[in-house]
């Protein structure tokens, strides 16, 4: 009789598939922004909706291993910043048990309470984690991570709301059963 | 082992998931015994595949779900037992092969389950190659999967459950990914296998002809979760049964039916190679062609595209397209056939645009596309993807037709009429408020194709249509191309699938290595025995049979096929 | 997509490590220039780099990109940190050597630029020791690396996972987009941002849901062959420690005890040479 692990081998395929389409995303889809020289990290919607999907332990793995996956094909890892999606990931994880994606509730409570979540999430990860692990690592000047972090959470928000709602919405349509459809003339 | 004691026995099984109002297979009484070989067929949704995971483990522990009854494995009682110790009795080869391709390369595959099993590095290495070998892929160790065709990917998943010695191997759909070719080799070497292993092989397909290629002791006939048929293939063929149950019987029984030949035991009729045929079973197949006329040819239409010496390559280094010219008219029905990397789909990009060419011209009714945007060309030509699930970006069917129209911004009113005509044309207007998800796989597949028609193309193409369909579905998707193509659009299809080729398409262009090889007719195609190799494809038993009764064959082959035509229409 | 980096087959000593070794070698390198700001030793460090990049035979187009590309990075970062910060040296360094004014509150500080030359070396110490990890890493080798120096062996296989189908998850992309495009969904039209991103939501569905699927198949897959079965695996791919990794290792852990030792020894990260 095998004992049932914590680890399913399920959540070790989806960090590594959440952190092989967040590395897909954030490294080929380059969607222009407003501000000049950044772009919409569009990976932040595929990572909440795994997170909310699988929960937190995939969230944290699958944003951790995919930005570092992301960083390492530039050149070098920025580990303020992949430290702060492996937490956006373990944050938005944390409300799975109240939005029951998989049998198709994703109704207007269940989208304010992940907007809701997101922008916490976002807040927390890029204007208090990365920001303070530049203070320490780098000695970065405050006024100037004050300004980088106000857009990375502004953006960020933006695209997880727009795109990671979007996705939920549709993901939770497919679980809907079919049992009460009627065909029209 | 006694030869006549059961490796596997189910009794009075019955699974029910836990997620599902009824039992999925009922009252299964079976019992398969050492060194047999077994084939499992029937429609999607027949059950087949849980019997599958049943055998495996993946039911219950998986899967949960509810057992009555019960079924052991050499001894053990499964539902008492677990995947891994299951896994030491029977091997899964899955139908994806590109999902169950865990490892980096080919020997990292090959000894994932040893790995597992904590085997020791020096004997992992010897163990692995000594398996690489029994399937020829030695050579191939430090391969990547994407350097791999999908047979040798398929023989890698076969040397990976082989290592562990299981006595019984489960194939679930083997045939569904592969060309006709590859499909051959792989029950070839299944037959190998198990010749020189003594193992027990249970080989789930619809493709009952492709299957039956090396003979099998038994074939078994689900539908509805039960087991309608159990037993040897000659007994099987001689009845009605698959007819009844709408799986495809093999073309050269369909042949000697149409011929009235009666069927009998002593022809052996199991495999096409087994078949021996009286003289006055020739005579009567020889009077049937010679009451066959052969058609008028239609007469050529207006042209609708044309290709000029098009060149591509997607790196400098190496062309994957050379020099291809062809000319498509007005209603076509078109098959695009060649082995995976031949240059099919890479053609269809150039069409459609996706890519450009590095030299060469295409022409859409005499006009240079060159300049035309991918946009542009997508209402003249209309792309269709080989998986529904890849195209399908909204929940809804409506939004999902609509959605090109949304995007051209056009008024609200408009978008309805068209998409209303569209699901009508289509057969899908009842279900127009339905999410997608509520459809069967063929009626997704007839959505991708409406939220393509709604922008009016007139060329459709399609890439493999068909694939991993069961008979219903395949002739579901089939006949509505076919009447979409009556209605005069013009219908190109990449294809493996001969019996698509045959019995639906009235041209074929043959790809090889980036080259045009052939434009030809089907019926000329499988008459031509190189070209057939080229192409990945293989001969037809109808090519076999009338080469035995004396006519010709290119000639035969178009009887049948036009004969057939009428029969199902 | 010649921008992105990956492993590079050639056999040098650099190469002959083992995954591990370079992995811990990165880690720890990375760590020593991430807890000091001394000039000498992040100088030292990255000098060393160049020289063990030498010694892997990779050549200067296999990076060129990659380089070009960090060092615009680090110049934006310089910049901004110069812009809104004008005076952060002075801070640091407690005196103030004021070389040019230029406008404003914006001055040429001695203080000021050696803070900002540090910064740069703070990556460029790292830069050589990440490339050299990534380009002569084989990924095979990675999960068997990770399970090595301690990571669970089921994490360190979501690893191998993760690079094993991310060339066919961005095949799977490229295809989609195509088809999408056909339909009129264009990521690169100058739309509204809003709107740009529900386009891309009506990419990313199709790419995420065949992904699921994919994930339900694989784990079988895995299970069917019996991943998980025993608290340890063993790893065909790994290869045995030689007395090259002690050394490697030695060095990283060696620029770890000078780094610290120099924090001990300026009393703080930085080194002061205006006092």
């Amino acid at each position: 009789m095998e004992k049932k692990s914590n680890i399913t081998i399920k959540s070790i395929v989806a960090i590594g598939i959440g952190a092989a389409l967040f590395f897909v995303a954030g490294r080929f889809i380059a969607l222009p922004s407003p501000v000049p020289n950044t772009t919409m990290n569009i990976q932040y919607g595929i990572l909440s909706v795994f997170s909310i999907i699988f929960g937190p332990f995939v969230g944290v793995l699958a944003g951790f291993i995919g930005h570092t996956l992301i960083d390492l094909t530039w050149g070098s890892p920025w580990w303020s910043w992949i430290i702060a999606s492996a937490v956006f990931g373990l944050i938005v994880g944390l409300v799975k048990k109240k939005i029951d994606i998989e049998n198709g509730v994703f109704g207007k409570k269940e989208i304010i309470l992940f907007n809701v979540t997101q922008v916490i999430a976002h807040a927390i990860c890029w204007i208090v984690i990365a920001s303070v692990l530049d203070v320490v690592i780098y000695q970065e000047a405050f006024s100037k991570l004050v300004m980088q972090s106000l857009t990375a959470w502004a953006l960020n928000s933006v695209t997880t709301g727009v795109v990671g709602t979007a996705l939920l919405f549709a993901y939770a349509k497919t679980r809907t059963k079919a049992g009460s459809l009627q065909k029209e003339d | 082992m006694n030869m006549r004691e059961p490796i596997i026995s189910f009794k009075d099984y019955t699974y029910h998931y836990r997620a599902q109002a009824a039992p999925t297979i009922t009252d299964i009484n079976l019992e398969i015994y050492k060194g047999e070989r077994i084939i499992i067929v029937g429609p999607s949704g027949c059950g087949k595949s849980t019997l599958a995971h049943c055998l495996n483990g993946l039911n219950p522990f998986s899967y949960p779900g509810e057992i009555k009854g019960n079924l052991t494995i050499c001894g053990v009682e499964t539902a008492k037992s677990g995947i891994f110790e299951l896994s030491q009795y029977v091997g899964t080869v899955l139908q994806d092969t590109d999902g169950q391709f865990i490892g980096m390369t080919v020997l990292e595959d090959i000894a994932f389950s040893m790995e597992n099993e904590c085997i020791p590095q020096k004997e992992l290495i010897e163990r692995t190659k000594a398996e690489a070998e029994k399937v020829g892929l030695l050579s191939k160790l430090g391969d990547a999967p994407h350097a791999l065709s999908g047979g040798q990917k398929q023989r890698v998943s076969m040397a990976g459950v082989m290592v562990n010695q299981v006595p019984i191997l489960l194939f679930d759909e083997p045939l569904a990914n592969l060309d006709p070719a590859a499909g051959r080799d792989a029950i070839e070497l299944i037959d190998k296998l198990q010749k020189d292993g003594e193992k027990t092989v249970i080989i789930i397909e619809h493709r009952l002809e492709d299957a039956m290629h090396m003979g099998a002791d038994r074939i078994i006939m689900m539908e509805n979760g039960k087991i309608i048929s159990d037993s040897t293939p000659e007994e099987l063929f001689l009845s009605n049964k698959l007819i009844e149950a709408g799986i495809r019987e093999p073309l050269y029984l369909t042949a000697l039916k149409y011929a009235d030949v009666a069927l009998s035991k002593d022809m052996h009729v199991e495999r096409m190679q087994t078949l021996s045929l009286a003289d006055t079973h020739k005579e009567q197949i020889r009077k049937w062609f010679a009451k066959r006329q052969a058609k008028e040819p239609a007469p050529e239409r207006e042209e609708v595209l044309r290709v000029e010496n098009i060149h591509f390559g997607y790196t400098p280094e190496r062309e994957n397209l050379t020099d291809i010219s062809f000319t498509i008219r007005k209603g076509d029905m078109v098959s695009i056939v060649g082995k995976n990397g031949a240059g099919k789909s890479t053609m269809a990009k150039l069409l459609c645009g996706f890519e450009t060419p590095n030299k060469g011209k295409l022409y859409l009714r005499g006009r240079d596309m060159a300049e035309d945007t991918i946009k542009e060309r997508a209402a003249h030509i209309g792309y269709v993807m080989q998986n529904p699930n890849q195209m399908i970006s909204k929940p809804m069917i409506y939004d999902e037709v609509a959605l090109s129209l949304v995007m051209q911004k056009l008024p609200e009113e408009e978008i309805k009429e068209r998409v209303h005509e569209t699901l009508k044309i289509c057969g899908l207007y009842e279900f127009r408020n339905w999410p997608i998800n509520a459809l069967s796989y063929g009626q997704k597949k007839r959505v991708t194709i409406a939220s393509i028609l709604v922008s009016k193309p007139q060329i459709l193409i399609l890439d493999e249509p068909t694939a991993g369909q069961d008979f219903r579905h395949y002739t579901e998707i089939m006949e509505f191309l076919k009447e979409l193509n009556e209605k005069g659009y013009t219908v190109l299809m990449i294809t493996h699938d001969m019996h698509l080729m045959l019995e639906y398409t009235s041209r074929s262009l043959v790809f090889s290595e980036g080259r045009k090889i052939a434009d030809t007719t089907p019926e000329k195609l499988f008459a031509n025995p190189q070209l057939l190799q080229q192409a990945s494809l293989k001969e037809t038993s109808l090519y076999q049979l009338a080469k035995d009764c004396g006519l010709p064959e290119e000639a035969y082959i178009r009887a049948f096929i036009e004969y057939d035509r009428e029969v199902r229409s | 997509m010649s921008a992105t980096l990956s492993y590079i087959k050639k056999n040098s000593p650099i190469h002959k490590l083992t995954g591990s070794t370079k992995f811990i070698f990165f880690l720890v390198w990375s760590l020593a220039a991430m807890i000091t700001y001394d000039t000498r030793v992040l100088v030292g460090m990255f000098l060393l780099g160049v020289v063990f990049f030498r010694m892997s035979k990779l050549t200067w187009k296999d990076i060129r990109f990659a380089v070009l590309f960090m060092v615009w990075l680090i110049a934006l970062n310089l910049i901004a940190l110069f812009l809104f910060s004008p005076e952060q040296g002075v801070g640091i360094y407690g005196t103030r050597t004021e070389i040019v004014h230029l406008f404003w509150r914006y001055s040429i500080i001695a203080e000021e630029m050696f803070y900002l030359f540090n910064f740069m070396m703070k990556y460029l110490a790292v830069i050589p020791a990440a490339l050299l990890f990534i380009l002569t890493t084989d990924p095979s080798e990675f999960a068997a690396s990770l399970n090595k120096i301690g990571v669970s062996y089921k994490v360190g296989y979501s690893v191998a996972i993760a690079l094993r189908y991310i060339p066919d998850i961005q095949r799977d992309f490229r295809e989609i987009s195509q088809a999408q495009q056909a339909r009129g969904i264009d990521l690169s039209k100058k739309d509204k941002m809003v709107d740009r991103l529900k386009n891309s939501a009506a990419i990313l569905f199709p790419l995420v849901l065949s992904s699921l699927d994919r994930i339900e198949v694989i784990s079988n897959a895995m299970e069917l062959r019996g991943f998980g079965k025993n608290k340890k695996r063993t790893w065909i791919v790994e290869r045995p420690f030689k007395k090259a990794d002690y050394v490697a290792i030695g060095i990283a852990v060696c620029a770890m005890v000078i780094s610290m030792l120099f924090i001990f020894l300026n009393g703080g990260r930085f080194y002061n040479p205006f006092v």
